[in-house]
């Protein structure tokens, strides 16, 4: 062996001309290995495939022209953004590719943006310098941030956009639910604009509620909240049966009663389900609450509490009074208060509390509560983090109760503790921590909820936006949401309306909910007579919706209060309502109006002006419209109709001056007939309540 | 460097061979086997690129008979990034198997395969079409669900009753490829903007041209192009498993 290795020196390295060789073929050789590397780059390769793919295009000279071989990068500096990604993506701005499948040759898809305004890092991540795949693709000891999977891809759209965005669906359910399910009561999370997310789902306050429930269901409902009402979006605490025993001792006991929110009433509560029923439907019950009905199906709106299993859960006089003034138990409740009378409201009350389980509490026996276990109880309550959503007497608030979550989004993932076999990655951290909290440690706080696959990544993707970049991208990217205003109505009128709860459903200077219209220029839009009357006994305006606005058996008092608030204050400057008269308008300018509504326009595929013949049901039914609106505002409407209401979907027509006044002229000459059958039926076929199951 | 490619090659070779082996090491056992695999439901589908199909597939494998057969083994291919949960799985008693597919990141339409083995070991296969969305489409839906479907799509639900029966002119409902097909981009647009009298068709369709901008009207087309039945040419390219 040593021989062999001696001869071997010899014959390489034994005279110094030989050496001299060997040792210049060698340098040849390392020196070769750079340029090699670069010949045999990935890029390149992908340069030339692509080059031998458009050859056979038909348009093949065109993108000849445009390709440009070599190493291509945007670089923008303010952005911090240097991606060479385009070396290989070769053809992501031919729109003459986008039937090709493979990548990278591919067009990208239309956006709003452009490639050489934001680069490519700036919404997929990954290694933007990067010249290999799996460099720019995959997370590298040198770099972290992995390209981000495609299902996650809104998220990036929310670094600059704070607000939803017609395009971004699975953003807007990701923060909508952040908020609905109530994250941001324990995870602060700060927004780039310095503003903190809001929590609106409104968790009841558990200082009196003795009142309102017994220990047995806090018992269950503390087990598992998703057994009483599977809409219910308090999540699983996974309480073993003596701490969940405790807690509701010291609810129970912690409790102080409030004067007037339990009343007996002379009638006792009626076991008529008819008329319960009538009732429930007629007051729109399910416009907010929802029930689940006999095939399984949750029916019935989300602004207020599923109501399938209620009669387990309320007391009997606590149930009475709420449904007489909710107000009196939680002020600033969303459910109004209805001026229901005394039989009413034992119709009421005995047609809910006849919905119940017999099952749900029979196993649920709790002995008399002892001390120790209430100031157990108390602890646990503490410990928990109760307060956080709920108010709770002598018990305060806990602040930073859970990790902030405001640069979630780019958390390094050197940090993170993984389940074993989990993928290594941020979203599938996060997503795995909203699936599973508990499986990461058991003695972790984080309850257990019981979200959807498509609720999760929705979530992820709301997490994911909250990162670095979104707090350094220059400020004038930034896109802000519209802020919801704090409007509240005025005066006498304004508390009358705070208790009828109006800006729970409708939406007035830019505060309020959406499910009814707008009224932010009621007072502009509508004849006060109508008003008057709507008010006592609301008609329907929409035969195709479900939801409609009950009737609040409101004085006269009352009416004319709230009607001449509405007639005074929600003015619209750009409607002036003496500029046209509400009669005597010629039949001429009428009967052009007229073919105007049925030729040009064909205004019937939405609207009934003739329940004989016409037949559309998106629009309000106009056939009393010449009663209802003020003639000024049907102007300005069939001249621009999303310049009185944004975002409603009449579409504008861009009228002449001629045919919006036409069209004027013939609607307000439709003061209304009888009402036909055929409506009748609709309004009944569109109702909620026959939907909702009975138990 | 033959070498190095030869090399590359084979470790390729040995990767994808041991990544085989492993698949098929976790495919149950077949009990039976069928001779035709048919769709039960789940085929044309759309969400969005990248995400969970609003409903499950279900495929059933039948026998001669057309009778359905128990413990029948089913695998789902699809181009890559379809993920399949589960990706295989044994025919139950109604002779059906469930999978619940995330569709790629890229839009398009994807080609879903499933496949079972009938008696003599050969291959049975069903291709079923599934749509992935892009921006731009998401945002046409988004349009579709504001503006149009009302009249547009003749299905009612609970919270959305449809108009369709009450017009004189039928409106197409936009899976109607035969007729959308033929129409082109411009057309489209055409109608969409001015209104239905701009191609002589009826002033029941408004003029939408003041209302929606012109991004929301081509986002409009690629959404109707997107689930068109049978497909249009601009629906994008189809991401089958080579």
């Amino acid at each position: 062996m040593k021989e062999k290795l001696t001869s071997l020196w010899q014959n390489l390295f034994g005279d110094p001309v030989r050496a001299f060789g060997v040792v210049s073929l060698i340098f040849l050789v390392s020196l070769a290995i750079a340029p090699a590397k670069n010949y045999f780059s990935e890029w390149r390769h992908y340069q030339h495939d692509y080059l031998g793919m458009i050859r056979n295009r038909s348009e093949a000279n065109t993108l000849q022209r445009h390709f440009h071989g070599g190493i291509q990068q945007i670089w923008l500096p303010e952005l911090g953004v240097v991606d060479r990604c385009t070396s290989c993506h070769v053809g992501l701005k031919e729109a003459g590719l986008a039937d090709v499948s493979t990548q990278p040759f591919r067009t990208h898809p239309v956006i709003p943006h452009k490639l050489e305004q934001f680069g490519c890092t700036v919404c997929h991540r990954g290694q933007g310098a990067a010249t290999t795949v799996a460099e720019a693709h995959n997370s590298t000891l040198a770099w972290e941030q992995p390209i981000l999977p495609a299902k996650y891809i809104e998220s990036s759209c929310g670094q600059c956009h704070r607000g939803p965005l017609p395009g971004t669906p699975v953003l807007n359910q990701g923060r909508s639910l952040l908020s609905r399910y109530g994250c941001v009561h324990c995870h602060t999370v700060k927004l780039p604009d310095g503003s903190t997310m809001k929590a609106d789902d409104d968790p009841p306050s558990l200082s009196h509620i003795a009142d309102k429930t017994t220990r047995e269901w806090i018992y269950a409902w503390l087990k598992d909240p998703q057994a009483y009402a599977a809409t219910a979006t308090m999540p699983n605490f996974k309480l073993s049966d003596d701490d969940a025993r405790d807690m509701s001792a010291f609810l129970m006991a912690n409790s102080t009663a409030v004067a007037g929110d339990t009343i007996a009433l002379s009638a006792k509560p009626s076991s008529d389900p008819a008329a319960g029923a009538s009732l429930y439907g007629e007051s729109f019950c399910a416009s907010c609450h929802a029930v689940q009905n006999a095939a399984g199906n949750i029916v019935g709106g989300d602004i207020g509490p599923e109501l399938t299993r209620v009669g387990n859960k309320v007391k009997p006089e606590w149930l009475q009074a709420w449904v007489r003034n909710p107000r009196a138990y939680d002020a600033g409740t969303a459910m109004p208060h209805y001026r229901f009378n005394d039989p009413q409201i034992a119709t009421l009350s005995g047609f809910l509390l006849a919905k119940a389980d017999s099952d749900l509490l029979t196993n649920v026996h709790l002995d008399a509560a002892t001390p120790e276990q209430i100031a157990h109880g108390k602890r646990l309550v503490s410990d928990y983090g109760c307060a956080s959503c709920h108010e709770i007497s002598g018990i305060k608030k806990p602040e930073n109760f859970a990790p902030e979550l405001s640069r979630i989004g780019s958390k390094p993932v050197t940090q993170l503790i993984f389940l074993p076999g989990m993928p290594h990655t941020l979203p599938d951290y996060i997503a795995g921590k909203i699936r599973q909290p508990r499986a990461f440690s058991p003695g972790l706080k984080m309850p257990q909820y019981t979200f959807t696959s498509v609720q999760i990544d929705s979530l992820t993707t709301a997490l994911l936006a909250l990162n670095e970049r979104s707090t350094t991208l220059p400020s004038s990217l930034a896109v802000a949401a519209v802020p919801e205003s704090d409007y509240q109505p005025a005066g006498k009128a304004g508390k009358l309306m705070n208790d009828l709860a109006c800006l729970s459903c409708h939406r007035i200077n830019g505060h309020g909910g959406d499910m009814a219209p707008d009224l932010t220029w009621e007072g502009s839009s509508v004849q006060r007579q109508w008003l008057v009357e709507f008010l006592k006994n609301p008609g329907t305006l929409r035969p195709a919706l479900i939801r409609r606005m009950p009737r609040f058996n409101l004085t006269d008092a009352e009416t004319n209060e709230l009607t001449d608030y509405i007639m005074a204050v929600y003015q619209s400057p750009t409607v002036d309502r003496d500029s046209m008269p509400l009669t005597g308008y010629s039949q001429g300018q009428i009967e052009l109006g007229r073919q105007l509504f049925y030729g040009k326009y064909s205004c019937q595929g939405c609207h009934i002006v003739d329940t004989k013949t016409d037949k559309g049901y998106i629009g309000p039914t106009l056939t009393h419209v010449g009663s209802r609106l003020a003639a000024a505002w049907i102007y300005q409407w069939m001249k621009n109709p999303q310049a009185l209401r944004s975002g409603t979907i009449e579409p504008n027509r861009a009228m002449s001056d001629e045919d919006a006044a036409a069209l004027t002229a013939f609607l307000i000459s439709q003061k209304g007939g009888e009402k036909s059958p055929r409506l009748a039926k609709a309004a009944r076929h569109g109702a909620p309540t026959e939907e909702v199951a009975r138990k | 460097m033959r070498a190095y490619v030869a090399f590359l090659l084979g470790f390729a070779l040995l990767a994808t061979s041991c990544s085989h082996k492993q698949e098929s090491a976790a495919l149950p056992k077949p009990t039976a086997y069928g001779s035709a695999i048919v769709e039960s439901s789940g085929g044309k589908q759309i969400a969005q690129t990248g995400s969970l199909l609003p409903q499950p597939l279900v495929v059933q494998v039948n026998d001669e008979q057309g009778n359905a057969v128990t413990g029948a083994l089913v695998e789902f291919t699809a181009a890559l990034g379809v993920t399949f949960d589960p990706a295989s799985g044994l025919t139950d008693s109604s002779g059906q198997v469930t999978t619940n597919i995330s569709l790629g990141g890229m839009a398009g339409r994807y080609q879903i395969l499933a496949s079972t083995f009938d008696k003599s070991h050969k291959k049975v296969e069903l291709k079923i079409e599934e749509i992935a969305l892009g921006y731009q489409q998401t945002l046409g839906r988004h349009l579709n669900d504001q503006y149009c479907e009302r009249c547009h799509n003749p299905e009612s639900t609970v919270e959305r009753v449809s108009n369709y029966d009450n017009l004189e002119v039928k409106p197409h409902p936009f899976t109607e490829g035969d007729a959308l097909n033929k129409m082109s981009d411009a057309d489209l647009a055409a109608i969409i903007t001015h209104g239905g009298p701009a191609l002589n068709k009826s002033a029941l369709m408004p003029v939408w041209g003041n209302t929606l901008s012109k991004p929301d009207i081509e986002a409009l087309i690629s959404y109707i192009r997107a689930v068109s039945d049978p497909p249009s040419r601009g629906a994008g390219p189809v991401f089958a498993k080579n």
